[in-house]
This record gives C-alpha cells, sequence and structure tokens, in this order.
C-alpha cells in the first residue's frame, strides 16, 4: 500500500523524490514564510528562515515518521529556525518554557467599548489591517508564536502543542492571554473609529 | 473592569472567555459563564468583542503567495528551479 500524508506520497518523498518534494514546497512556502515573516518581522531573516526549513526538510524527510502531519513537521523546523535567530538578535530574551513573570500573566480587560457594531468594510479596511498586524507585533514571543499557529495558521491546540513542545493546556492558556491582548489593542483602535464615526466624521 | 464589581471568581472566568468562543468550554463552567453574562453588560462586551476579535484575523489570515523573488531564490536554493511554476 503506498503511505500518503496530505495527499503526499511518503515514500516518494523519503526517497528524495524532486518532483514531490517540489510539490510539497509550493503547498507550504506561502505559510512557512508569513510565519516567519510575522515571527520575526525582518523580511531576510524569514526567508533565510524558509530557505533553511526547507533544506532541512529535505534531508530529514527519509526520517520522517508519518505519526504528525507534514505541515505539522514543517512548522516545527520553521519556529525552532526562527526562535534561534531571536535568541541571537537577543540572547537570553527569548523563551518559551520559561515566561517572564508579568509578562504573560492576565490582566483585567481594560477597554470596555462595544464596537461589534461598525461596518465590515470599516474593520477590513487597509487601515484596520495595518493595526490588526501592528497588534500582533505587540504580543511577547511566547504567546505571539502559539496565537499565529493557533488562529493564523489554523493549527488544533495538539497540533501546537507538538510544534512547540508544550502541553496543550500551556498553548489554551497562552492563546486565550494572546487574544485577551489583541481585543484590548483592537478596542482602542475600533473605540476611536466608532466616536468618529458617531460625530459625523467618519 | 471600570465601575464594575466582579465576584472572586471573575478571574477563572476571564481565563475561560477564549475556550468559551471556540465552543470547547466544559459544561459547567460554560453554564456559569452564561449565568454571570446574563447579569453582566461589561462581560459581554468583552465576549462579542473577543469573538469579534478572532473572527477579524480569521477572515483577514489568507496566505499570501511568497513574492516571486523569494520564491525563485528558494527553489534555487534547494536546486528545483527546473521544477518551479
Amino acid at each position: 500500500m503506498v503511505e500518503t500524508v496530505e495527499d503526499f506520497t511518503l515514500e516518494a518523498l523519503r526517497a528524495g523524490d524532486r518532483a514531490e518534494f517540489s510539490r510539497l514546497v509550493e503547498a507550504y512556502s506561502a505559510n512557512i514564510y508569513r510565519l516567519a515573516l510575522r515571527m520575526l518581522n525582518q523580511p531576510q531573516d524569514a526567508e533565510d528562515v524558509l530557505q533553511e526549513t526547507f533544506l532541512k526538510a529535505f534531508r530529514h524527510l527519509k526520517n520522517f515518521d508519518g505519526r504528525s502531519k507534514l505541515s505539522t513537521w514543517l512548522f516545527r523546523i520553521a519556529t525552532n529556525e526562527a526562535l534561534m535567530l531571536l535568541r541571537r538578535r537577543r540572547p537570553g530574551q527569548v523563551s518559551l518554557d520559561e515566561p517572564v513573570m508579568g509578562d504573560e500573566g492576565d490582566q483585567e480587560p481594560l477597554q470596555i467599548v462595544d464596537w461589534c457594531c461598525l461596518p465590515e468594510k470599516e474593520m477590513m479596511s487597509q487601515e484596520a489591517r495595518k493595526h490588526l498586524d501592528a497588534a500582533i507585533d505587540q504580543l511577547p514571543h511566547s504567546l505571539r508564536v502559539v496565537f499565529l499557529l493557533r488562529d493564523i495558521e489554523d493549527l488544533s491546540t495538539l497540533e501546537t502543542a507538538e510544534v512547540l513542545g508544550l502541553s496543550e493546556t500551556a498553548v489554551k492558556t497562552r492563546l486565550s492571554r494572546a487574544r485577551m491582548r489583541l481585543r484590548e489593542l483592537l478596542s482602542a483602535y475600533f473605540g476611536e473609529r466608532l466616536l468618529v464615526m458617531r460625530d459625523g466624521g467618519g | 473592569m471600570i465601575e464594575h464589581k466582579h465576584t472572586g471568581n471573575c478571574r477563572e472566568l476571564l481565563g475561560a472567555l477564549s475556550d468559551y468562543v471556540d465552543g470547547e468550554l466544559g459544561d459547567t463552567l460554560c453554564a456559569e459563564l452564561e449565568r454571570h453574562l446574563a447579569q453582566c453588560e461589561n462581560c459581554r462586551v468583552v465576549v462579542d468583542t473577543l469573538r469579534k476579535t478572532v473572527y477579524l484575523y480569521h477572515v483577514t489570515a489568507r496566505p499570501e503567495p511568497v513574492p516571486d523573488e523569494i520564491k525563485q531564490r528558494l527553489f534555487k536554493k534547494l536546486d528545483l528551479e527546473d521544477l518551479k511554476k
């Protein structure tokens, strides 16, 4: 029986089949590049991570055991590469397993503005999207990577836990903190937009 | 929260909101949270805006193609130039 994972033939990938590997690169390079770019905020570093991820994947595919999805495996390689770059940039400051107290803790919601009634086009405008991106950039790395994998790359809690070597509980806690912080940041922005619109200025 | 008194278990409830918007909260905590939401306008706003926050990121998260130059360099690095679409 031919063993396939996500529409790829494992036997061919493990045997170093270039055409099959090329299909794998086509399928996942956009996601890997986006993740790296959002983690690092630096196009050159993101490109390095993209290249290194697929170079390592090609070298190590023969050892891929097929227990996780190929995409999860690729995300794990990419995340490790990106974290390594971040640690090199700021030694001693980037850690996934030793959260800095006060950096990750829960905080009570301060922004109580109901901006849900804003028109969709207001929330999807180019300017709004810039704020959505900027809000992610304000998250500490340990929360940001969890949010990116769960809510942007659409991995499950279990897959995210596998990628990061965390428990599912830790993933859920960090996702919750990330989302609550983003909610605060978006509430500040959209709350302003709401005022502008009510004053007839928007 | 602003001008808003919370009971002692509110912190626990705040921590549960993310699971709640995903529909993954256990029955007991979910019922407790919904009892609280029924009488707490501020928390309803937090839940609604949290749900909207997650929604906005989901709908705007379509992956953009890798810029062509970057893709070209990637395929070159991988020695796959002849197979690039």
